[in-house]
């Protein structure tokens, strides 16, 4: 089914924030990459689990109890199905990315890694995906190895090949830059790795909204996203693993749920996934998350991907009319991100006067400082497309833009 | 010369004209582009006011009236252009006057913004600064 703009229309009627007026003039939402909009069902299944499932799960015995569990754990099944997983055990749900990464830098740590052992990550990385195993490296006195990239935002396979050795433990790459829109050749990435015997994370904040994944093909050993950026609600994220490699790690946190018994002298620890789910878990939120997920297979993640793919590069054909323009990142294999400079324009100053033209984008770095040191600039200034975007509005973003220009040139 | 209150005031006359935002940050631009660019020597990472968006440089001098005078940069133009408004409300005046100042003119005109936490763009921190300054000096003028 391709979308075309009656359906977008129709898909537009179910973000009720799209209606919004920012400074008396219609919202342009192009900050998809840092949060999603969330689509009527989502709202709705999150009140509705309020009303009518609200109760603590997987102890009670009671009727509302067991509601709330099938509830929670039928979020689970979906979340399962919708990244291809062996098991629904396989399925951890955390808080968001940044925190199902640092659950791996810390359980992965301390089972499986000692001094003057690596860990490889990209130049691209988020700050998420690079602090916690500086973290790790720090306190087990490792070092942190970094694949470098080209010009065009690829990363640099031949290099990566030579950073592997007997020392690496874990490779943690990121599937799509957050920054250059690049989609990473990870397929490859985790083969080679796998020659190694190097175990793979892979932080799919930025690929599952916008292409289709599935872990298996993939043989990743983490996989690891947000809701919120997947028109799910915020706080609520997940952790793929094999479960050979979730059996074999320690628990990150301890507290209820995650215990089958408790005693002064010694505590045994739950099965997966409940092992790494300490404390009462966001029931209403993972609910909500399965909702958004099935939203987003209604419309189809082929069809989201060749939507957007299409609007990507309208927009990068009409940004090209701009004097100036530099587009940053121009990988082969892009995402719906488009990060660009004009001349010596500071990007601050674009981002502020087109939010008061009513368009919302991000500007500045992203979260990946060491990637802005590499490419030697402060920052960017990055508009990031949904499904529910469209043509008209890429117009009246790229008009705004050639004002601003003439304003600060 | 003016009080500091008395040139907030004509801060908010000016920037009262406009009623389209665009027209505001017009003018703000432009006396971003009239600021004085700051001496290429004081471009040194102890005069650096990092913000997680853009970066402002600060430096101050007491002159014999016992009066500071600063001078203020930064990469963005829009924040240039609330730097060279800070400018004119502080420099030139004495650490009592500093220190004792209501800064209420950014809010007047609209501004904020600029100047909340998040927006990190270094302005807040320079106030801050401007104040540290004042501090500085009038403990060491006893």
């Amino acid at each position: 089914m391709k979308l075309n703009s009656q359906i977008i229309q129709n898909i537009r009627a179910d973000f009720p924030i799209l209606e919004e007026k920012i400074y008396g003039k219609p919202l342009i939402y192009f900050d998809n990459g840092a949060t999603t909009q969330k689509p009527l069902c989502v709202l709705e299944k999150i009140e509705y689990a309020y009303k009518h499932l609200n109760a603590n799960i997987h102890r009670g015995v009671h009727y509302l109890s067991q509601k709330a569990t099938e509830a929670h754990e039928e979020a689970r099944s979906t979340i399962a199905g919708f990244l291809g997983a062996t098991k629904r055990e396989e399925i951890i749900f955390t808080r968001g990315t940044t925190e199902a990464i640092n659950l791996i830098a810390f359980s992965f740590g301390e089972a499986f890694c000692q001094e003057g052992d690596e860990i490889i990550v990209s130049v691209m990385e988020h700050h998420s995906n690079i602090v916690p195993w500086q973290m790790l490296c720090e306190r087990k006195k490792m070092q942190l190895r970094v694949v470098p990239m080209h010009e065009n935002g690829e990363l640099q396979i031949d290099a990566f090949r030579k950073l592997l050795n007997e020392k690496t433990k874990l490779v943690s790459v990121t599937h799509v830059s957050n920054v250059l829109g690049t989609v990473n050749p990870v397929d490859e990435m985790i083969r080679i790795s796998h020659e190694m015997n190097v175990p793979v994370l892979i932080d799919g904040a930025q690929a599952v909204p916008h292409i289709p994944v599935n872990v298996q093909e993939m043989d990743a050993d983490f996989y690891v996203f947000s809701g919120h950026k997947i028109y799910g609600p915020t706080g609520i994220g997940v952790l793929y693993g094999k479960e050979k490699w979730l059996n074999a790690l320690p628990p990150y946190q301890g507290g209820g749920e995650m215990i089958e018994k408790v005693s002064f002298e010694k505590t045994t620890y739950n099965v997966l996934p409940f092992k790494f789910e300490a404390g009462t878990p966001d029931y209403i939120g993972s609910t909500a998350l399965a909702e958004a997920l099935r939203y987003i297979n209604n419309i189809g993640l082929e069809n989201i991907a060749a939507y957007e793919h299409e609007l990507t590069a309208y927009a990068t054909e009409q940004l090209s009319t701009i004097d100036g323009i530099r587009f940053i990142g121009t990988a082969a294999e892009k995402s719906a991100v488009i990060s660009f400079l004009v001349g010596s324009i500071h990007p601050y100053d674009i981002g502020m006067l087109l939010d008061k033209l009513g368009i919302a984008v991000r500007t500045g770095h992203h979260c990946a400082q060491p990637l802005m040191d590499s490419l030697d600039i402060p920052g960017t200034v990055r508009a990031s497309f949904s499904f529910y975007n469209t043509k008209e509005e890429i117009d009246v973003f790229v008009a705004a833009l050639k004002r601003v220009v003439g304003m600060l040139s | 010369m003016l009080s500091i209150n008395q040139v907030q005031d004509e801060i908010i006359e000016d920037f009262a004209q406009f009623d389209d935002w665009m027209d505001k940050y017009a003018l703000l631009i432009d006396l971003g582009n009239g600021l004085e660019p700051i001496n290429d020597q004081y471009k040194v990472p102890q005069n650096i006011i990092e913000g997680c968006q853009s970066r402002v440089w600060l430096t101050a001098e007491l002159d014999g009236e016992g009066k500071i005078t600063y001078k203020a940069e930064s990469d963005a133009i829009l924040v240039k252009g609330i730097v060279a408004l800070l400018l004119r409300v502080f420099s030139g005046r004495t650490p009592d006057e500093i220190l004792n100042a209501d800064l209420y003119f950014v809010e007047k005109i609209g501004l904020r913004e600029h100047l909340s936490p998040t927006r990190s763009n270094g302005l807040l921190a320079m106030i801050k600064q401007i104040k540290l300054y004042a501090l500085a000096y009038k403990s060491k003028m006893g």
